[in-house]
């Protein structure tokens, strides 16, 4: 009964429309008008085969067309917009936390609502306008963070009383609420109707669908995509894109190559009613309740509502199990809190007739954001999928990042947070995904405060020194899978209240953050940093040296021993990677860069490293645990355990050696530490990293060492103002933006990659600019937090967007880093950015909707640090010289 | 008078605790996948005390329930410090070196215990470096004596026991300059408290009690029934071996005076204890610190009074008896609760509320709206009437607070009447303890599959 009536809800407007849908054919023509009698048969080859008739599969199939591809095929194993697609609740909203998500839902929303007028399909478009409900004080504070984000981008948005929520919505209970955020502009949308208007508008355009045809794997040779085996026969191609939703990870582990798409399914249920006494206007505004973890939508005069329970219930866990399919019962038991949740927010609805309870599978990720992007070890094959229930909101969007991704090598807009490379196979696990998921849908409702951590699938990756420093009170985050530590608990402070920091204010480590800062200021800290990803490149030859001189933007031709830090530039010249590179001798090279790069920088290498046996690249992040040695007395304690001589003389800034520390033999210690202060990596074989770290801590007793966690040392970059990839670098960002021109060497005798962009960024100057502000009227224990994404304001303008923030423990002020941009105040154009546009402006920084002074710096604070006993300028002179 | 629903909750779970082991902790599987506890004061304030935590530095978990009386002094310190002692007791020779010398040095200490605490389960601050001088005492003790054996956990805990029940005893006598403390050392002295002890490694599980708390283990049988194990003998009058011990201990002549009214000296009901010096110490002795001591303690008509018959002490010891269990796959769970629970409720019955709640036998068919008329009125009636029907199971997301519903709310059919809840929670103060004692609750679940894993392993 429930697929009878589901298949009612979207389908009857549409078979108006378009006569043909109900046939057996398995090819799907809009323009032709006549039946064909038979299926019409597969073609034996195509430029691009996607699989998934769903909203993501023909909103790339419409991107692709529209930019002007059209060797097209889409297969759907059952009919177009069958799936998840078809039982989605159709609500787009733009209220969004990560920046880029809500560009896709902006640009999704723009779409749709003139997806009718293009193809002539009715999508069932009605700006209702959406209204995010606040029972809290935190709640609040997070909608205000959202509308600042929605203004800056033009999205009309504002927070709004709860009289008003009443106003705008006549059946809503408001005595509970704080607050709300009202979103004129999102709209509602039949969501299978819109993925068969798109579907028309790319078949109209060439592509072709074929309905009822599996896709069983992906056949693939030399690393690339070549054919696509169905259960109708083989399709020869070079681009594969894998839209099959709550299936995709099946498909991608189908073929012999591997794909790891991380998702995982969960029941999502939601409510249809009957139409009240008095129908419901169809314009009447979306709410979301997310203390009460719900959603209602008017539908038909009724409403809909559906909600993100506490208690997910995740399924497919083993694969695509047919009787589980069918079995997806509605569970009145399970939804009870959310129908409570639904009556308190409406008590009218009592009297209201159940037309269903609707179970309708979604896929989630492990992060909460959905997956796109190619492989990193099949080249040509594509994935996007993994909504995380937003699926409608993103569709438009994402299909359109994914298509530039093919068509032109890269999308329009950092879509690093949504990479498929931001995962490796080490987030494939189905237990993992299956513990994972059970969070993350949860956590859909719940507040998103700074720097929390996801409590499931942890310990996955450890240092071998995770025992002994958990036994020392250190408390933990994740980074790709690696447990970092975050800080240390001092003996004897209450536990119980530090698992409380979530806050959008003052955190309760402050006191033991400040005290670690402290000691790598005045005396001497270690802080495990083994999750850095580590690569070693060798050859025979100078086939190494060459192949790193064109793929890096700084000079690597430097004698053995030196360290450098370069940028992994693309061709725009933005940051692909950001590392540090050590020559270990004439031929070969050892390469530091940050934890989530992995797998990205590992394909990205691949890629584009001659494909030359006397070349060698090996993964080593395993093979090493990192210390980091960070403060004055670093060199003390290292030349104590070491018997060598670590003068400025012996061993200066950015110099790498292998030296012995303690008993054990071949640690290799660098003269760098990623924050700006003195001190040291040391990379330690692991079974040696027991030894050395008893010695480093035996050694450094009487320099006062301790331990010390990420959120040190977090502080201590920021207000040196270094710039973290992932953070405050991306694919979009060029040395030339960051102001580390220093870490460039455009003459170097040869070509490398980005370098053309460069020069010209170096002619005619630069486009945005990463800048240090300095908050002044910021009272630290009374207001909110900057995190990061806050807008930044020049003279009561918007110019951009912070991209990381810290307490400077030493100016005894917050830090943010972002970027400046410099718009024409008429036609919004945007100009080049000087220094004296940035030196020359009274600044802002817009914390959840309130704005603090802040003063601009493009340099950092070298000289007001005092105790500095080792010349580190090596590491900061770019600054200065500029 | 009469409390809502609501009201009755926020007093049955005010003290509710539950801690869950993690799956895999990093270090071993542990045997235990976790447990609830809860206490409900009749006293005010409440006398008894709880304790759990983990063994850092050897394996296990320890779990107590303490009732003290004549006050909470004793109760408390012991809550504090006997898990310390059994952990040293059990520590290798080396790791007490390691800790002496970390001591002696000034570096950080190892950590012993990791504390699992309701907030409002408290330390005493100002007694703490006391009392960490006393148990240094004992594992530099250990240390010289250094018997090189690998340490017997029934050994261990026995010695514990003993140990800090002669601490308590000698810091009373010996006092202290700060006369906070000092009055505290003889509060906790002349106070009392019964203990019974878990301790679980692996499939090890041993008992340790002191007076008249007891420990019930919850047996699922085959047909899936549940039946209860006592793994700790009462130590009171209803006892006749206990009765029969304490008559060995002294004179003949003292045979009619030894338990008189189900007492001892016709004073106490637990036949052994921490601290109650004044079953213990001699007279000459009792009178010295008394005397010596500050003016609360001499104006206290207790603390000045001798048990009559009083010839031969001590009368009273702190020394547990320990009973050692291999857990097995049918063992799913253990109930530590002081006498409070025992004197309302059967364990057998104790066993089958705990068990059925904690596999949530209350299973119900599925709904469906089919073709129906219903609203959503109706829908939310419904569902919330299903709920209330196995509220009781489903409003606690305690055992220990589910079975403190039952005992205090059972009638005589043995369901929970609110009504009788309601009326049992609101007595006023000086009224509670006439109807019903201080009850404190610990039920630890146990990992079937580990338990059956490390069986086929041996």
């Amino acid at each position: 009964a429930a697929g009878m009536f589901l298949r009612l809800l979207s389908d009857v407007r549409w078979r108006a429309a378009n006569p043909k849908w109900r046939r057996m054919t398995c090819s799907w023509r809009s323009t032709s008008s006549t039946a064909e009698p038979y299926p019409v048969s597969l073609p034996a080859q195509a430029q691009v085969v996607i699989c998934g008739g769903g909203i993501m599969g023909t909103s790339v199939a419409y991107h692709l067309s529209k930019m002007g591809w059209k060797d097209i095929v889409l297969l759907e194993q059952g009919r177009l917009a069958a799936g998840t697609t078809r039982f989605c609740a159709g609500i787009v909203s733009t209220a969004r936390h990560v920046s880029i998500e809500l560009k896709m839902a902006d640009y999704s929303n723009k779409l749709y609502q003139q997806l009718e007028q293009e193809t002539g399909v009715k999508t069932g478009y009605m700006k209702t306008g959406s209204i995010s409900l606040a029972q809290t004080q935190d709640r609040l504070i997070s909608l205000k963070r959202i509308a600042s984000s929605l203004n800056v981008m033009g999205i009309p948005c504002e927070i709004i009383t709860p009289k008003q929520v009443a106003q705008l919505h006549p059946l809503i209970n408001m005595h509970d609420l704080v607050g709300a955020m009202y979103v004129p502009e999102d709209a509602l949308v039949s969501s299978a109707n819109v993925s068969l208007a798109l579907a028309t508008a790319a078949s109209r355009n060439g592509v072709q669908i074929h309905e009822r045809t599996s896709v069983s794997h992906v056949s693939v040779q030399k690393g690339r995509v070549t054919a696509v085996e169905t259960d109708r026969g083989q399709i020869q191609c070079q681009y594969f894109v894998n839209c099959a939703g709550q299936w995709a990870y099946e498909l991608g582990h189908s073929g012999e190559e591997p794909v790891n798409i991380p998702l995982h399914a969960c029941e999502h249920f939601y409510l249809l009613t009957h139409p009240l006494k008095e129908p419901l206007a169809s314009n009447l505004p979306t709410i979301v309740d997310p203390d009460g973890r719900i959603y209602i939508r008017n539908w038909q005069g009724g409403i809909l509502s559906g909600g993100f329970e506490k208690n997910p219930k995740p399924l497919f866990t083993e694969g695509r199990n047919q009787l589980e399919i069918h079995n997806l019962q509605e569970d009145w038991d399970h939804f009870e809190p959310l129908l409570s949740a639904l009556l308190r927010r409406m008590p009218d609805l009592e009297a209201l007739q159940i037309m269903q309870l609707v179970n309708c599978p979604e896929s989630f990720t492990p992060d909460m954001r959905c997956i796109m992007g190619e492989s990193p070890t099949v080249r040509g094959y594509f994935v996007l999928a993994g909504m995380n229930s937003a699926g409608i909101s993103y569709g438009g969007g994402a299909g359109k990042y994914l298509a530039e991704w093919m068509v032109n090598g890269y999308p329009s807009e950092n879509v690093w947070p949504l990479d498929l490379k931001r995962f490796g196979a080490l987030q494939s696990s189905r237990t993992f995904l299956r513990h994972r998921v059970m969070e993350v849908m949860p956590l859909m409702c719940d507040l998103k405060v700074p720097r929390w951590d996801f409590q499931t699938g942890r310990q996955l990756r450890t240092s071998p020194l995770y025992d002994r420093l958990d036994a020392q009170g250190a408390r933990w985050m994740e980074k790709h899978g690696f447990e970092r530590v975050k800080y240390f608990v001092p003996p004897g402070k209450d536990l119980l209240d530090l698992d409380q920091s979530k806050t959008f204010y003052k955190p309760d480590w402050f006191d033991i953050v400040g005290s670690e800062v402290k000691c790598c200021k005045e005396a001497v800290c270690v802080i495990d940093m083994s999750s850095f990803t580590k690569f070693e490149i060798s050859s025979t030859g100078d086939e190494a040296l060459e192949s790193l001189q064109y793929l890096f933007s700084n000079d690597l031709d430097v004698p053995v021993g030196h360290v450098v830090h370069t940028g992994m530039l693309n061709e725009k010249g933005g940051y692909e990677n950001d590392c540090s590179i050590a020559r270990l001798s004439k031929r070969s090279f050892f390469m530091i860069s940050p934890t989530d790069q992995q797998v990205h920088c590992w394909a990205w290498l691949k890629n584009r490293l001659p494909d030359d046996s006397n070349l060698t690249m090996e993964d080593v992040t395993w093979k090493y645990t990192a210390l980091n040695l960070i403060g004055p007395r670093a060199v003390d304690v290292l030349s104590e355990l070491s018997y060598a001589p670590i003068t400025p003389e012996h061993f200066p800034s950015l110099f790498c050696k292998e030296m012995s520390v303690g008993y054990a033999n071949g640690i290799r210690v660098m003269s760098i530490t990623h924050t700006g202060e003195p001190g040291f990596m040391l990379y330690i074989p692991i079974e040696y990293a027991l030894h050395v770290y008893n010695e480093v801590m035996n050694m450094g007793q009487k320099y006062g060492i301790r331990n010390a966690g990420y959120y040190a040392l977090r502080s201590l970059r920021i207000e040196k103002f270094f710039a973290f990839w992932g953070q405050d670098l991306d694919a979009f960002t060029t040395p030339m933006e960051c102001g580390r021109e220093f870490q460039v060497k455009l003459e170097k005798g040869m070509q490398f990659v980005g370098q053309e962009a460069l020069l010209e960024q170096k002619q005619n100057g630069v486009y945005k600019r990463f800048t240090m502000f300095i908050l002044e009227d910021h009272d630290t224990d009374m207001d909110l937090w900057p995190w990061w994404g806050e807008p930044i304001f020049r003279n009561g303008r918007y110019v951009g967007k912070t991209t990381s923030s810290a307490y400077s423990y030493t100016l005894e002020r917050h830090v943010c880093l972002g970027f400046v941009q410099h718009f024409d105040e008429k036609t919004g154009e945007e100009l080049v950015v000087t220094t004296d546009f940035i030196n020359q402006g009274e600044y802002e920084i817009d914390i959840a909707g309130q704005r603090f002074q802040a003063k601009a710096k493009l340099y950092p604070f070298s000289s007001l640090f005092t105790h500095r006993r080792r010349k580190d300028e090596e590491e900061l002179s770019g600054y200065q010289r500029e | 008078f009469y409390l809502t629903p609501p009201q009755v909750n926020s007093i049955l779970k005010a003290n509710e605790y539950s801690f869950k082991v993690p799956e895999f902790d990093g270090k071993n599987v542990s045997s235990v996948l976790g447990f609830d506890s809860n206490q409900l004061p009749a006293n005010a304030p409440i006398e008894d005390r709880r304790s759990a935590a983990t063994c850092l530095q050897t394996r296990g978990m320890l779990l107590g329930v303490f009732d003290g009386h004549a006050g909470c002094a004793c109760a408390q310190a012991v809550s504090e410090r006997l898990f310390y002692y059994i952990a040293v007791s059990l520590l290798p020779h080396e790791t007490l070196l390691e800790i002496e010398n970390a001591v002696e040095s000034g570096r950080a200490l190892l950590p012993i215990l990791q504390w699992h605490k309701h907030p409002n389960d408290y330390f005493s601050k100002e007694a703490s470096k006391l009392y960490f001088n006393s148990l240094r005492t004992y594992w530099q003790e250990l240390i010289d004596l250094n018997s090189g054996e690998t340490t017997d956990v029934k050994e261990a805990l026995i010695n514990a026991f003993k140990r800090l029940d002669n601490d308590i005893s000698l810091e009373a006598q010996v006092g202290d300059p700060n006369s906070f403390l000092n009055y505290l050392v003889l509060r906790v002295a002349f106070s009392g408290a019964t203990a019974c002890v878990a301790h679980v490694d692996g499939v090890d599980l041993h008992i340790a009690n002191t007076g008249d708390s007891r420990a019930v283990l919850g047996v699922q049988e085959e047909d899936g029934s549940w039946s209860a194990v006592n793994l700790s003998y009462d130590h009171n009058a209803q006892n006749e071996h206990e009765v029969e011990r304490v008559k060995m201990e002294h004179p003949k002549s003292e045979e009619k005076s030894l338990v008189k009214q189900d007492r001892l000296l016709g004073l106490l009901m637990p036949f052994r204890a921490f601290g109650d010096v004044k079953f213990k110490w001699s007279i000459e002795l009792q009178k010295r610190v008394v005397e010596s001591g500050p003016d609360q303690l001499n104006d206290n008509e207790y603390t000045k009074f001798i048990p009559p018959n009083y010839h031969t002490p001590p009368y009273l010891t702190a020394e547990p008896e320990v009973i050692h269990h291999k857990l097995r796959p049918q063992d799913k769970f253990l109930v530590l609760a002081t006498d409070g629970l025992w004197e309302t409720m059967h364990r057998q019955d104790v066993a089958r509320i705990v068990g059925e709640y904690l596999t949530g036998v209350h299973h119900q068919q599925p709904i469906a709206v089919g073709g129906y008329k219903v609203t959503l009125g109706q829908m939310h009636g419904l569902l919330t009437e299903r709920r209330a029907r196995i509220s009781s199971v489903f409003e606690d997301q305690n055992a220990a607070t589910h079975l403190i519903r039952h005992a205090v709310g059972n009638n005589e059919f043995g369901t929970v009447d609110h009504e009788r809840l309601s009326k049992m929670l609101s007595l006023p103060e000086e009224l509670a303890r006439m109807y019903r004692d201080d009850i404190t609750i610990i039920v630890v679940q146990f990992n079937s599959h580990v338990i059956g894993a490390c069986q086929n392993e041996e």
